[in-house]
């Protein structure tokens, strides 16, 4: 059993609004990966919960009508990698949502979930970021959506108010149209496993594919939140296609992150590993953007 | 709720094993507290209760899940199976449970029904997967026995033996 001092179950966004109304000290719970185990830790141990697991119209993703991508708060993992949609305009969403955990994780996690932890080595994170994604969010008010940096304040901690739930995650249309992206978990095992650094880089090339129209890269476990590393996007945007553009790229990540000694690695080898992610997950994508360095 | 105890209890309707029941549950109990307390299927095992080992893993709705990180009251109206609902009419086990037994894919055991469950899932997609894929999809099952390779073997040739039986009706 879990010390649970009582559950409210909601089975639909006007009446989880209205529960949390009710219960101002209830934490919400999703699929539950995080918030049961910090229970069963003692971290929230006789926590009055609001499940918002029974709500289905928070699941799925879809089109909207500006061809803008929409993820449902709700919607795992696994749906979202096998998504044709994800598949096809931003597949490295896929890719990255399919290194959290493990399968029965991928099952239960849901993207909302793992946004709202706040918690900086989330896998999805970095890549929302590198898509300038848009997060929704309701609440007695309305409705208001914020881009997903403004969304992070601090460590375990979002911009999400009180009676407030995501709605949905929101990829502008602008913002995949032509771009090609790669992430890089590096972490100690293959699965079942927090990333020790997780890099994501996207990449939009001109019309000859010679030079670099856009570049974004974004990073988790390189300080308290997920981080972009504007210096590092300064130093490609505009530049010849290369192998020198992408070092200078690379370099300058360490001017952007500061991540932290702890017990999974110390802060020198997050800072090497970074510049050799940001190398490589850029030359990927360039890759994938049909671009050659040695040509 | 109940104001005398503090208690919470929702009555949820569910398939379990392909049996239609009904069952009131205390909101605190996890899917593994009520098919181990209340259906007695033994087969879902408490190991690290936080979702890491997979020793409680069962099929939700076509797809596993950890039972221990999910809530009891969730399950209703979910299709359920475990590892005693592959059991036979006359009590055979099915081919993956014995392909796990020729493999030497099972030392202690405690891992095996929440590994046997991941592989159903596999095998019912009824399509060849790469040996990669099959390593990615059994990832989240803890052995510490039989160092794994056993277990892929097993799960290889049972899929194997399975889309051979079903080219062999198709001509």
């Amino acid at each position: 059993m879990y010390d649970i001092k009582a559950l409210y179950e909601a089975a639909s966004v006007a009446e989880a609004i209205r529960l949390l109304q009710e219960h101002p000290r209830a934490q919400i719970i999703a699929g539950g990966s995080d918030v049961l185990v910090q229970i069963r830790e003692g971290r929230r141990a006789g926590a009055e919960l609001v499940s918002i697991y029974g709500i289905d119209a928070l699941r799925g993703v879809t089109f909207d009508g500006e061809g803008a991508i929409r993820i449902g708060s709700l919607t795992s993992f696994s749906h979202i990698a096998a998504s044709p949609i994800i598949r096809e305009k931003i597949g490295v969403l896929g890719e990255a949502v399919s290194l959290v955990g493990g399968p029965q994780i991928r099952n239960i996690g849901t993207i909302g979930g793992n946004t709202c932890n706040g918690v900086t080595s989330a896998d999805s994170a970095s890549t929302l970021l590198a898509w300038d994604a848009v997060v929704e969010l309701t609440g007695p008010e309305g409705i208001r959506r914020l881009p997903i940096r403004d969304f992070y304040i601090r460590a375990g901690v979002v911009d999400l108010r009180s009676a407030e739930l995501q709605t949905a995650i929101i990829i502008p249309k602008a913002a995949y149209e032509g771009y090609f992206g790669h992430y890089i978990k590096y972490a100690m095992r293959e699965a079942m496993d927090i990333a020790t650094l997780g890099c994501s880089v996207n990449v939009a090339l001109s019309d000859d594919r010679k030079t670099i129209r856009d570049a974004r890269i974004a990073y988790g476990v390189a300080g308290p939140v997920p981080m972009r590393a504007p210096s590092a996007e300064a130093a490609a945007v505009g530049r010849p296609v290369c192998a020198d553009t992408v070092a200078a790229f690379a370099r300058a990540v360490l001017s952007d992150i500061h991540p932290r000694d702890s017990w999974r690695a110390a802060r020198a080898f997050r800072e090497h590993i970074a510049v050799e992610l940001a190398r490589r997950a850029l030359t990927k994508s360039i890759e994938l953007a049909g671009g050659a360095l040695d040509g | 709720m109940d104001k005398s105890t503090g208690k919470q209890y929702k009555l949820i309707h569910c398939t379990v094993n392909g049996k239609e029941r009904e069952v009131m549950v205390d909101v605190r109990a996890s899917l593994t507290d009520l098919l181990r307390n209340d259906f007695r299927l033994t087969s879902v095992k408490k190991g690290c209760e936080v979702g890491e080992c997979g020793a409680c893993n069962v099929i939700i709705d076509g797809e596993c899940f950890n039972s221990c990180i999910y809530l009891a009251v969730w399950a209703d109206g979910k299709d359920i199976l475990t590892l005693e609902g592959l059991e036979g009419p006359n009590g055979e086990i099915s081919d993956i449970q014995q392909a796990f037994i020729d493999e030497a894919a099972v030392q202690c055991g405690f891992c095996t029904p929440g590994a046997i469950m991941s592989a159903v899932e596999i095998l019912n997609e009824g399509r060849l997967l790469s040996d990669e894929e099959i390593r990615i999809r059994m990832s989240g099952h803890l052995c510490r026995c039989t160092g794994y390779e056993n277990i892929f073997r097993a799960v290889k040739k049972t899929m194997l033996k399975r889309l051979e039986a079903g080219n062999r009706k198709q001509e």
